[in-house]
């Protein structure tokens, strides 16, 4: 059952045949989702009418391609850049925390870092409605009593950072500090004895060692924000991110160049993939 | 060694910025906000209004309830499904392969919960990929009504939800020494009797980690069981959402928000205690 | 006399609990110092709180006749060889042995004249370039010494620096080691709980046990003569009895084990004994009738642990039947012991060494 044991045989079909059937399950709605993105039909189904490219490029009366919808591409790069800016707030923010969880001793660190894993427990829709509850309020509050109005206490690009930011960043203190964790402090311990700074520990010997956790959580927030949809929804404002905007269009009737916008979404994620598996190869050979 | 105290504020401030403007405060709000409501003269007062439209309307108890069966249904199918699966990749195929089929699982988390979702819509619905087939090969003469119901609802919450079981569960597998389950079938146990006793209580902390993050997951989630589910298909977020955008009901919302963050918390709760594990070891 | 390193009265404390008692004692300049002691007992606290990664309950560390009370660890002259190693992983072998260098500010042609001549010294010149996980075992050894010594310590600590390696290896280094310190003269404070490696290389060798010294002394004195049972049983090999002990009008002493074999010994020390230590290489077997001073008593062969030069015999006395290990020599004259042969034997006086406790 296990490698190294002996079973019969049609234990061993059953088996596969079940994995097989599992990744049939995994891959269906991706790979048929890439398929239609090229036929040649105005309705994201089959039967096969011809390969097109029109669900890309085409921009006349009846199709108008991704690269051609300003809308699309105006949320997808607004998607790109809340991406950027929550990965990279959590990654710093998240990266102290690690630091703080494991190897700082205080006051009421069991009770800080309980609350910073709280977000795992809390449902995506509650962190919105909290956040844009708690926004308003304390928008009004400056407006009444100071009279300066805040726009981005309101549903805004900003909001949506905060909000994906609050539960990303969790994921983050997890990350880097089950690595850290395995930080031999004797490494440190013997940078400091041969003369090091406590900065120069830092950055010559934590830092590094901590590097690939490092690229792999900015890569994960990253896809977390852009995939996000729960949170987002609530606190949204007229800069619509790409899952809201596709959201509006699926439920307004779907046509193909949903199908363009996923397959680039697939594409670009499985280069990501094998960007990341071969980079791990590359430093495991080291 | 002479700890820089300044350094340790500068370490410590973003992290207290961040948990309690972002999450303390807001849900102190949330609670707050769920005892506030309007009088007839549209005054602003503290009572219980929300709790009790809550508790009087059958419907939102219902789906109150309908949310949390459903949920811890979709987390079990979703430990039912992956465990083997887990297994398969950390003891069974060959190790070349294990990375490849390992890293295949993240597909569905990389390219985010609405492509998915899209993509079994365009799978299960009436002139969908399926019936398609079905037709085409003589087996069906009309169209079957797959999506919209609770079935295409809780394929795609397992969809969703897959990875986020089966990574814990295979970090726990990867951590157990093969030579248990050689010993134990030397001597002379059964394959139900070695996953029962030997694999399983060894997984254990994967699979409870799992199923915290899945569970809570799917009682949170507004997109699947939006798209999926159908107009009958009530969810709790659902009636938040409606409190919220539709209704502009904040204070309902807020108390309709408080309790499912009670519901997901107790039962969350009660999990660890039935299993004897801890928040803090569970989730790392 | 100037000594190098002086601790003064150190004692510490984890949550209550005393590791280190009011230890006190010098190094001085140039010597290879062990210090020697089972796990636990305390070595390692010791050399982190003379690093400076450990500050003392109380007392002090004194560098070249400098208090180093509050001095940080990367601002004191000694350097530290690690348990563990503690390459850095992310760095090359030249860049390891260079860090220190470059934190000291030093040119870039001054380091890399520096480090080569280091690296030549422990014959590592043509593994600049490597990645420390490429390394063998003793070459990782290596690597970490050379890190240490390019900065030119006043002090030189090794925390069980051989500890992980083979056996074979570990000979080899030993005689290495040894070699290194005796061409730099830089003084070494060498934490070990293996015996041999003590006693090979040092010229002082310290004795812990819980957090105190039992003995500090040369090598040779400690195998001869120690000072308390535990480091009578700690250092070589030997055979340990429970005894009591009875004073005779000759001026001798009757020594008789718990299960009744006796012996005697003359000069008497006016107290109660409790305990016997016999080495196996002081007992006589077959010795001549005209020897002098010593006790004689039949043994009956019970089995022969053949290891070469270090081959034994276990036997059992005749009286009282006590299990004893005798050192066999590989020579002509017992090549024909055997099992169950019956055989008399003695140990001089002076060998017998009797502790109160
Ligand atoms: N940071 C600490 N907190 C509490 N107790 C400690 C700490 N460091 C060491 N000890 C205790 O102090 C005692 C001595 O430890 P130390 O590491 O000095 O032993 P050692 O002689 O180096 O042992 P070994 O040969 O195994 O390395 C042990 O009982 C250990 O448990
Ligand atoms: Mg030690």
């Amino acid at each position: 059952m296990i490698r190294t044991l002996p079973s019969s045989k049609t234990y061993k079909i059953g088996y596969t045949i079940f994995i097989a059937l599992f990744y049939v399950f995994l891959f269906a709605p991706l790979i048929v989702t890439c398929v239609l993105a090229f036929n040649n039909s105005n309705f994201p189904t089959l039967p096969w009418k011809g390969f097109t490219l029109d669900w890309f490029f085409a921009n006349n009366g009846q199709r108008v391609g991704v690269f051609e919808d300003s809308d699309l591409l105006s949320s997808m790069y607004i998607s790109f850049e809340t991406g950027f800016y929550v990965s990279v707030m959590s990654l710093i923010v998240g990266t102290m925390g690690a630091f703080l969880f494991v190897q700082e001793k205080f006051r009421f660190k069991g009770a800080l870092y309980f609350l910073a894993l709280a977000p795992l427990v809390i449902p995506g829709v509650i962190l919105g409605i909290s956040i844009l509850l708690s926004s308003t309020i304390a928008g009004g509050f400056v407006d009444q009593h100071f009279g300066i109005d805040i726009p981005f206490l309101r549903p805004s690009f900003s909001l949506v950072v905060l909000g994906q930011f609050s539960f990303i960043t969790t994921f983050v203190v997890l990350v880097v500090s089950a690595k850290l964790k395995k930080f031999d402090g004797t490494l440190e311990e013997a940078a400091l004895n041969l003369g090091a700074s406590r900065f120069d520990v830092i950055r010559l010997i934590t830092l590094p060692y901590l590097k690939p956790a490092l690229i792999g959580s900015f890569i994960v927030s990253f896809l977390m924000s852009f995939g996000n949809f729960n949170t987002t929804l609530f606190l949204v404002g007229s800069d619509t991110t790409l899952p809201i905007d596709l959201y509006s269009r699926i439920r307004d009737g779907s046509t193909p160049v949903l199908n363009a916008v996923s397959f680039l979404l697939i594409f670009g994620t499985s280069l990501l993939a094998v960007f990341n598996l071969i980079y791990n190869n590359v430093k495991n050979k080291e | 060694m002479s700890k820089i105290k300044w350094g340790f504020y500068i370490f410590l401030i973003p992290v207290l910025l961040w948990l309690f403007l972002l999450i303390v405060f807001p849900h102190i709000d949330l609670f707050v906000n769920s005892f506030r409501s309007q009088n007839n003269l549209g005054d602003s007062i503290w009572s219980l209004a929300n709790y009790k439209a809550f508790f009087s309307d059958s419907v939102y108890w219902y789906t109150f309830v309908r949310t949390a069966v459903y949920s811890i249904l979709v987390t079990f199918l979703t430990f039912i499904v992956t465990f083997p699966v887990a297994f398969y990749i950390t003891k069974v195929v060959s190790v070349k392969f294990s990375g490849f089929l390992a890293l295949l699982l993240l597909m569905p988390f990389w390219v985010g919960e609405l492509v998915s979702v899209y993509g079994w819509m365009i799978l299960l619905r009436e002139s969908g990929i399926i019936n398609f087939f079905l037709l085409k090969m003589g087996i069906i003469d009309t169209p079957l009504k797959m999506l919209y119901n609770d079935i295409s609802m809780i394929i795609g919450l397992v969809y969703m939800s897959m990875l986020f079981m089966i990574v814990p569960i295979m970090s726990s597998l990867e951590g157990m020494d093969d030579s248990l389950i050689e010993a134990a079938s030397d001597l002379g146990a059964s394959k139900f009797t070695i996953i029962r006793k030997i694999v399983i209580p060894h997984a254990a902390p994967g699979i409870v980690s799992g199923s915290i993050v899945v569970f809570m997951l799917v009682l949170g989630d507004y997109l699947t069981p939006d798209l999926l589910g159908g107009k009958n298909a009530l969810w709790f977020t659902e009636q938040i959402y409606n409190e919220f955008i539709a209704s502009f009901n904040w204070n309902e919302g807020a108390a309709f928000g408080f309790l499912l963050l009670a519901l997901s918390t107790s039962i969350i709760w009660l999990a660890l205690k039935i299993t004897n594990q801890s928040f803090e070891k569970a989730v790392s | 006399m100037d000594n190098i390193l002086e601790v003064q009265h150190i004692s510490k404390k984890f949550a209550g609990h005393t590791v280190i008692k009011d230890l006190n004692f010098g190094v001085r300049e140039g010597d290879f110092f062990s210090i020697l002691g089972p796990s636990g007992c305390g070595k390692t606290t010791l050399l982190r709180m003379i690093a400076g990664f450990l500050e003392p309950t109380s007392g002090k560390v004194i560098i070249r006749g400098e208090d180093m009370s509050g001095i940080p660890p990367n601002k004191r002259p000694v350097n530290i060889v690690f348990q563990s190693l503690a390459l850095f992983p992310m760095m090359n072998v030249k860049e390891n042995v260079a860090f220190g260098l470059r934190r000291r500010k030093f040119t870039n042609k001054e380091i890399d004249e520096k480090v080569f001549s280091m690296l030549s010294r422990v014959g590592l010149e043509d593994y600049g370039n490597k990645a420390v996980t490429q390394l063998s075992g003793g070459q990782r050894q290596r690597v970490a010494i050379a890190r240490s010594l390019v900065l030119g310590p006043s002090i030189l600590l090794l925390d069980e620096p051989l500890g992980a390696l083979d056996r074979k290896l570990r000979e080899h280094m030993k005689i290495e080691l040894k070699l290194l310190q005796a061409e730099l003269g830089t003084t070494f404070i060498y934490i070990t709980h293996d015996q041999s490696e003590a006693l090979v290389m040092s010229n002082k060798v310290a004795v812990m046990n819980s957090g105190n010294f039992d003995q500090l002394d040369t090598p040779k004195n400690l195998y001869k003569f120690p000072a308390t049972s535990f480091v009578a049983g700690f250092v070589g090999e030997t055979n340990k009895f429970d005894i009591s002990t009875q004073k005779t009008e000759n001026n001798m002493m009757n020594i008789t084990t718990k299960k009744g074999w006796k012996l005697e010994k003359r000069f008497f020390e006016d107290e109660e004994h409790n305990f016997l230590f016999i080495r196996p290489e002081s007992i006589i077997l077959k010795p001549d009738d005209k020897l002098k001073d010593v006790s004689r008593f039949m043994i009956k062969v019970k089995t022969i642990l053949f290891d070469g030069s270090n081959t034994k015999i276990s036997a059992y006395t005749k009286v009282g039947d006590e299990r004893i290990l005798i050192a066999l020599p590989q020579n002509a004259r017992f090549e024909n012991i055997a099992v169950g042969d019956e055989m008399e034997a003695a140990v001089h006086h002076n060998d017998l060494k009797c502790y109160k406790e």
